[in-house]
């Protein structure tokens, strides 16, 4: 299958540098990104900054599922969030410091062994 | 009513307490005030546990309640207030000082007073009363002094066998005297146990070296050439020498005051009130040991509190009456169980009597039952009272099954599984049916055992019948389709305990390979640091290896305790609080480096904060590399050994508590557990190492070390409680090797070793047996296991810094390792900084940016 890589994508890393389940912050722009592959070798990106903290620590949480759904949990307060929609799905009743309680989520694409992420393509 | 109505409580002892407690927690309209003026100048404490200011030497340790109590608006305490005369008519009572206290409603709660038999020689210096603070205190300091005086060990004479008499020789044997107890009657204890029961405890008490003399009346005290009491003569001719002697013949109710108000009085004394507690003037209640009610005055707690509620209830325009006194009784006297409780002579027509005596265990149990053999009537238990808490509210229900199930030894034959029914009393110190404990759970929607404790009051003061209430709960939440549910998470349905034992028969060693086994999903929060820390517990394998990594809760992760802003902490370890000169050195240099705020935590070393993750291997390199290790500040694991400076310096140490909290630190250090663990050892009965506030607490003695289990601070604060006395130091480390071990086997996700101590089935005393009476045939397999620990133990940091792949983790940015963390922000406060407030960041007065990284070598 061959993929498109969108023009706004841009690599952070190999693949194979990625450990299962161990997160990683990446540096695109301005924009921290938490980077997660999954042990089913699938790979998701999301806004590192935790919305109930306001410290850029996603890439430091637990993965997870809740369900059939892919998560990760905050390791300030252990929010948990969908890593496919960003959806906050447990706010261990606490507010967000600014904005919304969920995640910007950011499209991954892996294109010759790297990993590429696409800001633009972010909800 | 119009305004507030004032009531006065004469006397400041553990009922006045109750009725005062009762009163502010019932009254919410604020109808009363409450002036409480109490003789002796402290507020109210726990008289029944008098004994334990030997061992615990704290009088704080006595206060009875939450001392916020005393600081209700309503509530006025005054000590040092004996009152002196009522004026019933003016509605007055003026106490010692001449102030007098105008009341609405007056409360006589005055106790009662050591008697003691006239006796020739009773006013001599060394001879002494069992009953308050005052009293023991006074008692200690005259044995210590003769101790000194004599030059040997002091001789203690006790005339009293009963429950105080066996308190005070108990307290006698901890001040290092040796006791006699001086027995009128032909049995200790005749008004709890019959015979045979006074057999079995005579040789449980002597085996522990109190000599007993029954059917022996004391004639006169004689004293020394001193002047001191010297010896005791008997009616019988026969004499014994003694130093000191103790009366603790009875007690006899303080109604003086009511006597010379012209209230009616019993004809064995006590101020005479009906079913209500109210006296013959409506205006006057008395409660405790000083009522006679029902035509008699009953010197046990429980009652005194049953008084306090209804009297509280009846102002409060409420219809309760008095029961009758539930006179059963559970005691622990110098470390022998005895308990009485209903018919125990099997004084009701026709009724059997069922006994089971072991001589050589120092066993024995009677059960009262009717002449079918199927209902209950009471019994007395003697050396194993273990089923004391599941039959005492059986009285007047049947056993159910073959009655000899309570009688032999737990696990002989099974006990009949019996429903209580709701008017059984489960708790006696607060007076809750069972039925109440059920409607907790059905009509208040109460879900767990705190929620049931919180809700009805069980199990809060003495705490003994919380595994009954537990297992009511756990029934009751079954019944009504609740299902209890011990799982972890979604991924799991095995508590922390079932989840250790399947890890470690499975031999597992992986995340994915033990999630697949035994439960679904991908894991999460809860169930994958569980894992991780069961994993580490059992193999003391580094939290990095293998798969660990990404089990670990963050701080695990990187070996350093996370902050608000995503920065960390680091605490090397200072074992013992004993620290280098150059270590402090290389620590200040290092916080002014990279410019870290610096405190001295609570558990004697120093935090460096504002440590970026991809500074933390350069900071921990110039750590290990002049020999210091990690502290594990970050993990559910051995804390700190906090010590005072012990013998070798202090001027009162009586041990060295800086080698003992060393060696134990040195011995635990990096144990994975349920969740973080604290020690301390205190060097003498001072107590400066606050040891009885952690989770295992070592106190030097004259003889070797005291070890307390189960205290905590934080939310629930817990003093720890005694587990071994008097061991050697091989011995201290035999106990906490294994307690900790059982409890890192057996406890909840997150439960401190308080918790798990109280709801474990038979509470401390059962652990007790597990881990010194082997109970259970593991302590063989838990001593292995700590010994696999300490020989396998290696620091985390040196070896992760001697792993380049490990190291990769400690990256700041995958694609920009040079960068840092561009939104952190801090400002400075008292030289040093701090992590920026939103308010701050937003006006611009952020000071200090984060500095470039320097490249690592």
């Amino acid at each position: 299958m061959t993929v498109t890589v969108p023009a706004t994508a841009v690599p952070v890393c190999d693949y194979d540098a990625l450990v299962p389940d161990l997160g990683v912050a990446a540096l695109v722009g301005d924009t921290q990104v938490a980077v997660f592959r999954l042990d089913d070798g699938s790979v998701h990106a999301v806004q590192n900054l935790c919305p109930f903290s306001g410290a850029s620590v996603m890439s430091r949480g637990i993965t997870g599922s809740r369900g059939d759904e892919p998560t990760i949990a905050s390791p300030i307060y252990k929010q948990v969030f969908s890593l496919i929609t960003g959806e906050c799905l447990v706010s261990m009743d606490k507010q967000p410091v600014a904005g919304g309680p969920d995640l910007a989520v950011f499209p991954v694409v892996l294109d010759n062994g790297q990993v590429m992420i696409n800001l633009a393509g972010g909800e | 009513m119009t305004g507030t109505a004032q009531i006065v409580v004469v006397g400041g002892g553990m009922v006045a307490h109750r009725f005062v407690e009762a009163l502010r927690a019932r009254d919410a309209d604020g109808r009363y005030a409450v002036t409480v003026l109490a003789e002796e100048p402290r507020a109210p404490y726990d008289r029944v546990a008098l004994t334990s200011y030997f061992t615990g030497r704290d009088p704080e340790d006595l206060a009875l309640g939450d001392p916020e109590l005393w600081a209700d608006p309503l509530v006025r305490l005054e000590r040092d207030a004996k009152v002196v005369e009522i004026d019933r008519e003016a509605h007055t009572v003026t106490d010692v000082h001449g102030v007098t206290y105008p009341y609405d409603h007056l409360v006589m709660a005055t106790g009662s007073y050591a008697w003691t038999p006239p006796t020739e020689g009773a006013d001599l210096p060394g001879v002494f009363v069992y009953r308050t603070i005052d009293d023991v205190a006074a008692l200690r300091i005259y044995v210590e002094q003769r101790r000194k005086d004599l030059g040997r060990p002091v001789r203690g004479a006790v005339i009293g066998g009963g429950l105080l008499g066996l308190e005070a020789a108990g307290a006698l044997q901890e001040l290092g005297a040796h006791s006699t107890v001086i027995q009128f009657t032909d049995r200790l204890m005749n008004l709890q146990v019959d015979e045979g029961g006074g057999q079995a405890l005579t040789r449980l008490i002597e085996k522990l070296g109190v000599s007993v003399k029954c059917n022996t009346a004391t004639q006169a005290i004689k004293p020394d050439k001193t002047g001191r009491v010297g010896r005791l003569t008997f009616a019988d001719k026969g004499e014994q020498l003694a130093d000191v002697v103790v009366f603790a013949t009875g007690v006899r109710p303080r109604d003086e005051l009511g006597r010379e108000a012209g209230l009616p009085i019993g004809e064995r004394g006590g101020i005479v009130v009906d079913d209500t507690c109210l006296t013959e003037d409506p205006h006057v209640s008395a409660i405790g040991e000083v009522a006679c009610i029902q035509g008699a005055c009953i010197g046990l707690i429980a009652p005194g509190n049953t008084m306090a509620e209804i009297a509280v209830d009846r102002l409060l325009g409420g219809t309760s009456t008095f029961p009758g006194a539930d006179t059963a009784a559970k005691l622990k006297l110098l470390g022998v169980d005895v308990a009485s409780f209903g018919d125990a002579f099997a004084t009701t027509p026709g009724a059997l009597e069922l006994t089971y005596a072991d001589p050589v265990a120092g066993v024995y149990k009677k059960l009262v039952v009717t002449d079918d053999a199927r209902t209950l009537l009471g019994g007395i238990l003697v050396g194993d009272a273990s089923a004391y808490a599941s039959l005492r509210p059986l009285v007047g229900s049947e056993l159910g099954g073959d009655p000899a199930g309570w009688l032999l030894p737990e696990g002989a034959i099974e006990r009949p599984n019996v429903e209580l029914p709701d008017e059984a009393n489960i708790c006696s110190c607060n007076n809750v049916s069972a039925g109440a404990i059920r409607g907790a759970v059905n009509e208040d929607g109460c879900t767990d055992l705190a929620g049931v404790k919180a809700c009805t009051k069980a199990g809060t003061s003495c705490g003994s019948c919380l595994p009954l209430v537990k297992k009511l709960v756990g029934a009751e939440l079954e019944k009504s389709g609740i299902e209890v549910s011990n799982a972890m998470c979604e991924h799991f349905e095995f508590s922390r305990a079932q989840l250790f034992d399947a890890i470690r028969v499975s031999e597992l060693r992986t995340f994915s390979e033990i999630i697949e086994r035994f439960g679904t999903g991908r894991g999460c929060d809860l169930c994958k640091p569980a894992v991780g820390s069961i994993l580490a517990s059992l193999y003391n394998e580094h939290v990095l290896a293998a798969d660990r990594a990404a089990l670990q809760d963050t701080n695990d992760r990187v070996m350093a305790n996370m902050q608000k802003d995503g920065t960390y902490s680091v605490v090397p370890r200072v074992p013992g609080g004993e620290i280098k000169p150059e270590h402090l050195i290389l620590i200040g240099e290092i916080a002014k480096e990279f410019d870290l705020y610096t405190k001295i935590t609570g558990g004697q070393r120093i935090d460096m904060f504002g440590a970026r993750l991809d500074q933390l291997p350069s900071i921990w390199t110039r750590l290990v590399d002049a020999g210091m290790e990690s502290g594990h500040a970050y993990g559910k694991s051995l804390r700190t050994v906090k010590s005072c400076v012990g013998s070798d310096w202090c001027r009162y140490g009586v041990q060295d508590s800086v080698g003992m909290a060393i060696a134990l630190e040195m011995r635990y250090r990096g144990l994975r557990s349920p969740h973080k663990i604290k020690l301390g050892v205190s060097g003498c009965a001072r107590e400066c190492a606050e040891a009885r506030g952690k989770d295992v607490g070592v106190i030097a003695t004259d003889k070797g070390w005291n070890v307390y289990v189960g205290g905590n601070g934080g939310f629930t604060p817990k003093h720890a409680q005694l587990l071994v006395e008097d061991v050697d130091d091989a011995t201290v480390f035999q106990v906490i090797d294994r307690y900790l071990m059982f409890y890192i086997r057996t406890a909840d996700r997150l439960q401190r070793t308080a918790p798990w101590q109280e709801e474990y089935e038979g509470g401390l005393d059962a652990i007790r047996e597990v881990v010194i009476g082997d109970s259970l045939g593991i302590c063989a397999d838990l001593d292995a296991h700590m010994a696999r620990h300490v020989d396998t133990y290696e620091d985390e940091w040196k070896a992760v810094l001697n792993d380049p792949k490990r190291l990769a983790q400690f990256t700041s940015f995958v694609n920009a390792p040079d960068e840092a963390d561009p939104s952190l922000a801090y400002v400075e406060q008292r030289g040093q900084r701090r992590p920026a407030t939103p308010a701050e960041r937003a006006g611009g007065a952020v000071l200090i940016a984060p500095a470039t990284l320097e490249v690592r070598s």
